[in-house]
């Protein structure tokens, strides 16, 4: 199908991209590298009256590291992530992450910045913001503004973004000697959504859990820290002989429903297994 | 308010396969239609139109797209090349020879897409596993050939270019 009809407009600095959404309001939505959005408008599950194209924008690329946080330009593509060092050696979770997102061509144009913002609960990189503690910088014509990955996601496919509001920048805490971050998704196919992921952080103690941050993806509604099963593994020992020990954690964390072809136990199957998956491989991932 | 930003008529100024292009397009118009209805260029196919499919594979400053996933007025300023250009250019030659020795095209409907995305994957001058080409074109969906013709004609690309490390050609 093919989009409904909208007008469009470049912005060429963020101070004139806040002040065009600021006076376009609700009708007023941001496009970045459009891998989701235009996905939507396609087959109208959206009508926008005004795209603001906030591609061009310095503002909001860049990578740098400094006091311990690599800090990500919004539209940092999903493609910089597999490729960069500095994201390699300080944030490999996001590297784990990025060759599960879609595929080379949509990795390509999809931009971090557009995956937070659209919060799709099927969506690796929430997961990842969340696991990792990341905090994201907002900007409008207000003023800018902090807010924890934790806190941001709200519901499905909604956010703390206010009308208006842009993310800038995202900060992600560098991985510490003693850590480890796992990951692993069950989709389809290579590249479909997520029926059932997981990003995971954690210190570890020798073969250990000490603590542990885990967060999942396709089986929530939202991005949000797994209290139940972070709080169940603490303390294991790994490898882990079986799941007894997390079972009743993911069915408080997770309350899948049936869906045309995976019912809701399926799903808590899945994820239980991938779970240990998860946590098995945390012990040979550790940083020194 | 809103209707007094932004255009329904865009402006654009870009490259295309080469030349200088200056256009207006319609905000609404994504990039495969825009090549099709207005540039004639035909060669970009269309298949699902959200993503999926992967037929309608351009490349935008060197990197594969989907052109139905980029709004036409997004490309000013940039680089675009399609199945026309980088076949006029020889770019895609050593690929097409393999898929045609090789039968990697039976209808052809995924052929530019495919062989777009071939070239990202030869042009980056990584050597690949079997599995990891499947990977790297698990964006483009064949429904007749099948992948494995395919793969074998990405593989054998590869391991020319490899022998002759000759840069430029994929």
């Amino acid at each position: 199908m093919k989009a409904r009809n909208f007008r469009y407009i470049r912005p060429t600095s963020l101070d004139q991209a806040c002040c065009i959404l600021a006076e376009g309001g609700g009708d007023a939505v941001p496009l970045a590298g459009g891998q989701s959005l235009l996905a939507g408008l396609n087959m109208r599950l959206s009508a926008p009256k005004l795209l603001v194209d906030i591609g061009d924008l310095k503002e909001l690329t860049g990578q740098s590291y400094e006091d311990g946080a690599v800090r990500l330009g919004a539209l940092t593509r999903h493609a910089e992530l597999l490729g960069s060092q500095v994201i390699q050696k300080h944030v490999p979770l996001l590297v784990r992450a990025a060759a599960h997102i879609g595929h080379v061509a949509i990795r390509n144009r999809g931009t971090l910045g557009g995956s937070l913002a659209y919060a799709d609960p099927a969506a690796e990189l929430p997961a990842c913001a969340v696991a990792l503690g990341a905090t994201l910088a907002l900007s409008s014509v207000v003023g800018e503004r902090e807010v924890k990955a934790e806190d941001f996601f709200k519901g499905l496919f909604e956010t703390e973004l206010k009308p208006g509001e842009l993310i800038v920048a995202v900060k992600f805490p560098a991985i510490q000697p003693g850590m480890a971050v796992g990951f692993a998704e069950l989709s389809r196919r290579q590249g479909d959504f997520a029926l059932v992921g997981l990003a995971a952080l954690a210190t570890m103690r020798r073969d250990r859990i000490g603590t542990a941050r885990l967060a999942y993806f396709g089986c929530v509604d939202h991005a949000k820290v797994a209290r139940a099963v972070s709080a169940a593994v603490t303390g294991l020992a790994t490898p882990l002989p079986d799941t007894s020990a997390f079972e009743q954690a993911i069915r408080q964390d997770l309350t899948p429903e049936d869906a045309t072809g995976l019912r809701a136990d399926t799903k808590l199957h899945m994820a239980t297994v991938l779970t240990r998956r998860v946590l098995n491989s945390l012990s040979e991932k550790v940083t020194p | 308010m809103t209707n007094l930003l932004g255009e329904e008529d865009v402006a654009i100024e870009a490259t295309l396969n080469g030349k200088p292009l200056k256009r207006r397009v319609k905000a609404r118009q994504h990039l495969a239609d825009f090549l099709r209805q207005d540039m004639e260029l035909t060669g970009t196919h269309l298949g699902c139109e959200h993503g999926v499919c992967g037929a309608c594979t351009v490349m935008i400053d060197g990197r594969t797209a989907r052109g139905c996933l980029t709004l036409a007025a997004q490309i000013s300023s940039k680089s675009v090349e399609t199945i026309e250009g980088l076949t006029d250019s020889g770019k895609l030659s050593r690929l097409q020879s393999e898929f045609i020795a090789r039968n990697a095209a039976q209808c052809g409907f995924c052929s530019s897409g495919m062989l777009l995305t071939a070239y990202e994957l030869v042009a980056s001058g990584r050597k690949m596993s079997r599995a990891e080409i499947r990977e790297f074109i698990s964006g483009n969906m064949c429904r007749c050939t099948g992948y494995h013709a395919i793969v074998d004609a990405v593989e054998a690309v590869i391991a020319k270019n490899a022998k002759t490390s000759v840069g430029g050609k994929a």
